[in-house]
């Protein structure tokens, strides 16, 4: 489905990613794991046209996206759940989905889909009116997510949606994920959580310094010894 | 009655103030640019309506529409060329850019038509009607119901429909807008288009009420619009509407208890109190996000 060959980005003169190629398959759930300034963000804000890469191209479905503006790409069905969340915080819950489906016309498959998001999130259907700024941060979470949903991606890019979540908030968020998916959403989830994103991921890559050093079947990097020792704490 | 009467002169006058500040509060809001050539848009607003109705015999509100489109072109124009390049360049950057814009279109205007004021054709009966005493010129009341009109339809604008919401979601965070499919520079035109269009409109009103207007006019109300636009908090839609009535209806009392020498000062002395006392302005945000 999706298909990245050869990309390099640079940050001015930082080159922040070197060289890398991932696949992402309809229906799955690919992770990219890695620390801290490893690349993740940089990879995600490329395929969803925020950067643009110097060489490489990606393919998604039958087209070539790699330095297309990012409305055309949230047209054609990727949509970015940003790290930090960014949501509009001085509008309301349903402003904020609204703005999701910015691309979208048609009314009554728009209120239907609010309709879901409010179902797999209860508590936001709750705060409709609510500006979303006073919202915690797991509810502001579910709101980035239901917002992104509202475009009605076949894409999902998620990025680090468990950071600074409490624990049991988090394994909620990753539950929806795995809903979401189920339903026909594809997912290709950055995380430095990397024993949760494993846990629920079919495929995965780690991203070191601005490479790819791994890949491999979740599984298979749940047992790696190298994954081990550096992302899952040493056990 | 006579505060009553000034109260209505203040209103009147601050409705334009407000109707400038408006502009520059979006444009803030949207690129955080001080846009300095917006009150010269306001003096091509201002000639526009009076080439519309001392030359093709228009009435008050062709004049006023035409003046709005016109200038809402100019607006976009100016930043497609002038401030969309330096959307990555630093404040100061676009800052002098803008004073660039400024004198541009100033001199511009004076070199096709010279300096000479030109005196606005009376295109509204001024018949003053007496309330409470006060004696009321109706253009005051036309005045301000284009004032209250043009408020209504930008609160509907921004809060109600699909472009309005893009502004907003813009001036909060262009690069989350643009995950939503949202085109920035589209967005931000629209915002030139709309505080533009107002900053026409004001001219033409400005032009009826104190019947004079050269090429020069933009700059003192300008200046004073973008007190307005501090006072009530930049960035701030509402700030805007009240900081313009405010300013108003201060250089009117100042003028009234005799110190009309002093009406220009009065705006700068509230700027600087507004700068030490509350510096985000009325309606200014200190709202901090959650993390």
């Amino acid at each position: 489905m999706l298909k990245v060959n050869n990309i390099d980005v640079f940050y001015g003169n930082i080159h922040a990613l070197k060289d890398i190629s991932l696949e992402v398959n309809e229906g799955e759930i690919v992770t990219l794991i890695g620390a801290n300034g490893a690349g993740k963000s940089t990879l995600l804000k490329t395929l969803s046209g925020l950067l643009k890469p110097k060489h490489g191209n990606i393919m998604y479905l039958t087209q070539q996206i790699a330095g297309k503006p990012a409305q055309s790409i949230v047209k054609s069905g990727i949509s970015h759940v940003p790290e930090g969340r960014r949501v509009f915080s001085n509008m309301s819950v349903e402003e904020n989905l609204e703005l999701g489906a910015y691309l979208r016309n048609d009314r009554d498959g728009i209120k239907k889909d609010m309709d879901h998001v409010y179902e797999l999130f209860p508590i936001l259907d709750e705060r409709r009116k609510q500006l979303s700024g006073t919202l915690s941060g797991g509810e502001q979470q579910m709101l980035a997510m239901g917002r992104a949903l509202m475009a009605q991606p076949k894409l999902l890019l998620m990025d680090e949606p468990s950071m600074g979540l409490a624990p049991l908030v988090v394994k909620k968020i990753f539950e929806i994920i795995k809903m979401v998916n189920s339903q026909g959403t594809t997912v290709l989830l950055v995380e430095q959580n990397a024993n949760m994103a494993l846990s629920i991921a079919d495929r995965a890559y780690v991203l070191e310094t601005g490479k790819i050093v791994l890949s491999g079947t979740a599984k298979e990097l749940q047992e790696s010894e190298q994954v081990k020792a550096a992302y899952l704490g040493g056990l | 009655m006579e505060w009553l009467q000034q109260l209505v002169n203040g209103i009147s006058l601050g409705s334009i103030y407000a109707l400038i500040a408006l502009g520059y509060t979006m444009v803030y809001g949207i690129i955080k640019l001080i846009n300095f050539a917006h009150g010269d848009v306001f003096m091509l607003g201002a000639f526009i309506g009076f080439y519309a109705i001392a030359r093709w015999d228009l009435g008050f509100i062709p004049a006023l529409i035409i003046s709005m489109l016109l200038c809402a072109i100019i607006g976009v124009i100016i930043e497609r060329v002038a401030y969309k390049r330096l959307r990555n360049a630093t404040r100061i950057a676009a800052l002098i850019t803008a004073i660039g814009v400024s004198l541009l279109i100033e001199y511009t205007v004076i070199f096709f038509r010279g300096a000479s004021p030109e005196a606005y054709p009376e295109v509204l009966a001024n018949k003053s009607i007496s309330i409470l005493g006060a004696s009321i010129s109706t253009q005051s009341i036309m005045i301000l119901a284009v004032t209250i009109v043009l408020m209504i339809l930008l609160q509907f604008i921004v809060h109600k429909t699909k472009i309005g919401k893009a502004m907003r979601a813009v001036s909060h965070d262009a690069d989350a807008a643009r995950l939503m499919g949202i085109n920035v520079d589209n967005t931000i035109s629209a915002t030139f288009a709309i505080g533009s269009a107002l900053a026409g409109a004001a001219g033409v009103i400005f032009g009826i009420y104190y019947t004079r207007i050269d090429p020069l006019m933009g700059v003192l109300p300008g200046l004073k619009a973008f007190v307005a636009a501090v006072l009530g908090g930049i960035g701030s839609i509402p700030g805007a509407m009240v900081g313009g009535l405010v300013l108003g209806v201060v250089e009117t009392i100042v003028s009234a208890i005799g110190y009309s020498l002093w009406r220009d000062a009065a705006a700068f002395v509230i700027l600087i109190l507004i700068l030490i006392l509350k510096p985000s302005g009325i309606f200014g945000k200190n709202a901090r996000e959650k993390v």
